[in-house]
């Protein structure tokens, strides 16, 4: 069938995030003979790492025990914190003692998780793991008997037809003992084992959010190294499940961001307006002023918890992190359990090829785990919030500050979120306020600080099951909601001699899968694109 | 014949650059490095000549900190022979590399000496020309076609007028222009691969030479904010502003 070229390896693992190194690191440790191979998409690991990130080091604590010592990037201690509930002008303080503990951080640290994962990245290849940046796995490959058998890397020199150009190199294939999954929120490759092998059979539909950050140099005086400050309410409805985190980072850096259920049911909603009127608030408005963005990006995130947590584990392979959905959303943290399903993984793995055990022990393990107790105790709040964010919130303080989650009740995800938008027609439209350059921007300039980039000639990596359902069917019903929920605008509705055109500017694109997710009839398939493409992103 | 092909590690050319907040310099923590894009066209055109018959051996060289080695693994994915990497941590200029490629080439004695044909993060477009001064070499700069005949070389240049072609003896300094060639890409088994090749450590004190800045860096700023255009309505309206306002015409 092909010439490519083959290379086995014990293991391969699929993303160097914090899961993959994680898997990468413990399988190293237990048995420094394996041959560990890790692929990622970006240019250099870090690149495609955007996160608040507030970091409870309960995994790294028992994976690298001496982590202060060997120069990590985890340096900012939380000091202070600060809840606010916000109103159009006003904001109102929350008292942090009657935060549930989920929501409290005193033992944190305020983190790059790009830094940390490049910092990651270094020690596993002191410990002999090969990791190739700039080589998305395209394909999954399967033995005979229907096992996971490996995958294959990217093309790279095809052209927008999808023609050989002169620079072509046929993609590679690794083979492997144990394929681990470790793409994040909505691998494309982990979407089709899920559907596959039935992973999710029984579940709750998987929940997502988008993540909104941006990095500011304040003023000095506006910056408080260590706060760490959350807000709920303006400018989202009750409806709307979201809320926003200021982290006073490291160097006069404030780590400021936004998340908003993917649920949401207005089809004018712009996410990324949102998040820039956020911004206006006197509140937060105050912190940013006189200061200068130094970066933007988004990124799509598991909000589903335990109810959605697909089976991890099928023959020859395993999912970890998020690409399964490991984050704990009232925790708003997902690293340290995306580390922890790593290091099951790994311990999984080597009982596999030392004593033949099967890889469902991998779902013992984690259910053994501290993992599993979090998720466990934090699966009633996000559904809550089905319920509006006032009824949200006093359910959850019901639940994790009175029953510490041990409600004797599991509470449902009802919907996917592609199915939550609702006609236009019965929406009211919303009207956002125009950027003014100095607190809120558009879409166009944010871009331009992501680095991103993709090769101009090569295939469109957002493909269409239907190229003309935007303009007959999604236009009409919904006004084309990619046109908003995009954060950096690939997708555009044109109109050329009174003919409708939907445009997909693919080169933008900065890999946050929300149009995979929300697109009301999963119309985009967010597929790897050509390696390295994608956005450059620093310390996010 | 055998090519020496000088790389360098730059800031990636998708990153916006950010100037420090105390004017000192370029932030280039945890941001995206990558091989200066003209020197990539000098590797191709290396490894093409290479891969012709033309070339026996292609040798990728570079300066620079520890991570540098990168930039010259990356050469050897995409078909250099072996590498060198001259360590150092400090500031090193033009001239300063030019004497490191000096001692290099008096060891290496290579027939061409590829580069590009200047780098993006200092955009000096010094080094081949003080290179060949240093070692009264002749130069080709800003290569866009390289022909390699008996005992010459004939070579393509892009200047302001158009394209200019000369011819030279070797050995000589080429400095390559990004219309020389397409880069290939380095693929994941010619990764695998140059991790095994041959790349060869030097500390520049090793080499005995004076590599002292000459130029003192006052301050970095950035460039002033452009305003905002304007849309005239008609020529007429354009050339009377341009005249009455811009005065430029």
């Amino acid at each position: 069938m092909s010439n490519r070229e083959v290379m086995e390896y014990d293991v391969v693992i699929v993303g160097g995030g914090p899961s993959g190194l994680s898997t990468a690191i413990k399988l190293k440790q237990l048995k420094s003979d394996l041959n560990v191979c890790l692929l990622e998409k970006a240019s250099e690991v870090g690149a495609h790492i955007l996160s608040g990130n507030v970091f409870e080091t309960r995994a790294l604590d028992e994976l690298i025990p001496n982590w202060k010592e060997l120069n990590s990037p985890i340096k900012t201690k939380v000091s202070k914190e600060r809840f606010l509930f916000l109103g159009k002008t006003k904001s109102l303080s929350w008292p942090t003692w009657l935060l549930p503990k989920v929501q409290q951080n005193h033992k944190n640290y305020i983190i790059s998780l790009a830094n940390l994962c490049r910092w990651l990245a270094e020690q596993a290849e002191t410990l002999g793991v090969e990791i190739f940046p700039g080589f998305p796995a395209s394909e999954i490959l399967y033995n005979v008997d229907g096992s996971v058998k490996g995958i294959v890397t990217q093309d790279m020199g095809l052209d927008k037809e999808g023609n050989k150009k002169d620079s072509f190199e046929s993609g590679m294939e690794l083979h492997a003992k144990v394929t681990v999954f470790a793409e994040g929120c909505r691998g494309h490759l982990g979407k089709q084992l899920i559907k596959k092998f039935e992973l999710s059979k029984g579940k709750n539909p998987q929940q997502y959010g988008i993540g909104f950050k941006e990095i500011w140099e304040v003023n000095e005086k506006n910056h408080e190294e260590g706060l760490v400050m959350h807000t709920a309410g303006w400018p989202l409805d009750n409806k709307t499940y979201g809320g926003s985190f200021v982290y006073h980072a490291e160097n006069k850096q404030i780590f400021l961001g936004y998340v908003i259920g993917l649920d949401y049911q207005n089809p004018y909603l712009s996410p990324f307006d949102e998040f820039q009127r956020f911004k206006t608030h006197p509140a937060i408005k105050k912190i940013i002023q006189g200061g200068k963005r130094i970066s933007y990006g988004a990124r799509a995130l598991i909000e589903g918890g335990l109810q959605s947590l697909p089976k991890m584990f099928m023959p020859g392979a395993l999912l970890v992190g998020c690409d399964a959905g490991t984050l704990n959303m009232p925790k708003i943290k997902g690293s340290h359990t995306a580390m922890k399903s790593g290091m099951i993984a790994a311990e999984t793995i080597v009982e596999h090829i030392e004593q033949q055990k099967d890889l469902s022990i991998y779902a013992e393990k984690f259910k053994q785990s501290w993992v599993y107790d979090e998720l466990h105790t934090a699966r009633n709040v996000k559904p809550s919030f089905s319920w509006g964010l006032i009824l949200g919130i006093i359910f959850t303080g019901i639940d994790q500050i009175l029953f510490r989650g041990k409600l004797p009740f599991t509470l449902k995800h009802k919907h996917a979120d592609h199915e939550t938008l609702k006609a236009a027609k019965d929406m009211p439209k919303i009207e956002y306020p125009k950027p003014d350059n100095v607190i809120t921007f558009d879409k166009t300039s944010s871009v331009y600080l992501t680095g991103t980039n993709h090769t101009d000639n090569q295939p469109v990596h957002l493909k269409l099951s239907d190229p003309d359902l935007p303009i007959n069917f999604t236009l009409d019903k919904f006004d084309e909601p990619a046109q908003r929920y995009c954060p950096v605008g690939v997708y555009e509705i044109q109109t050329e001699n009174n003919i409708k055109k939907f445009v997909i500017n693919s080169q933008n694109c900065i890999h946050c899968k929300t149009c995979d997710i929300k697109e009301p009839s999963q119309n985009i398939n967010w597929v790897t694109p050509e390696g390295g493409g994608g956005p450059k992103y620093g310390n996010m | 014949m055998k090519i020496l092909v000088a790389v360098k590690r730059v800031i990636d050319y998708n990153v916006q650059v950010r100037v420090k907040e105390d004017g000192t310099g370029v932030v280039t923590d945890n941001v995206k490095m990558s091989t200066n894009p003209p020197d990539d066209n000098a590797i191709e055109e290396a490894v093409k000549i290479k891969e012709s018959g033309k070339a026996k051996e292609v040798v990728a060289i570079t300066v620079g900190e520890e991570k540098a080695q990168e930039t010259v693994r990356k050469a050897l994915a995409v078909g250099a022979d072996r590498g060198i990497h001259v360590k150092t941590e400090s500031t090193i200029e033009p001239l300063a590399v030019s004497k490191i490629l000096q001692k290099i080439i008096e060891k290496e004695k290579p027939d061409l000496v590829f580069m590009g044909k200047q780098a993006i993060d200092d955009d000096c477009n010094q080094t081949g020309q003080m290179l060949a001064a240093l070692l009264n070499w002749p130069q080709a700069t800003f290569a866009s076609k390289i022909i390699i005949k008996e005992k010459t070389l004939e070579v393509t240049r892009e200047v302001d007028e158009g394209l200019e072609t000369i011819e030279t003896n070797i050995p000589s300094i080429v400095t390559c222009d990004l219309r020389l060639n397409e880069p290939r890409y380095a693929s994941l088994p010619n990764i695998m691969k140059a991790k095994k090749k041959p790349l060869e450590q030097i500390n520049v004190s090793e080499l005995g030479i004076d590599t002292k800045p000459r130029i003192e860096q006052i301050k970095v700023v950035e460039p002033p904010k452009r305003k905002a255009g304007i849309k005239v309505a008609s020529v007429e309206e354009l050339v009377q502003k341009l005249k009455n306002e811009a005065k430029v015409i």
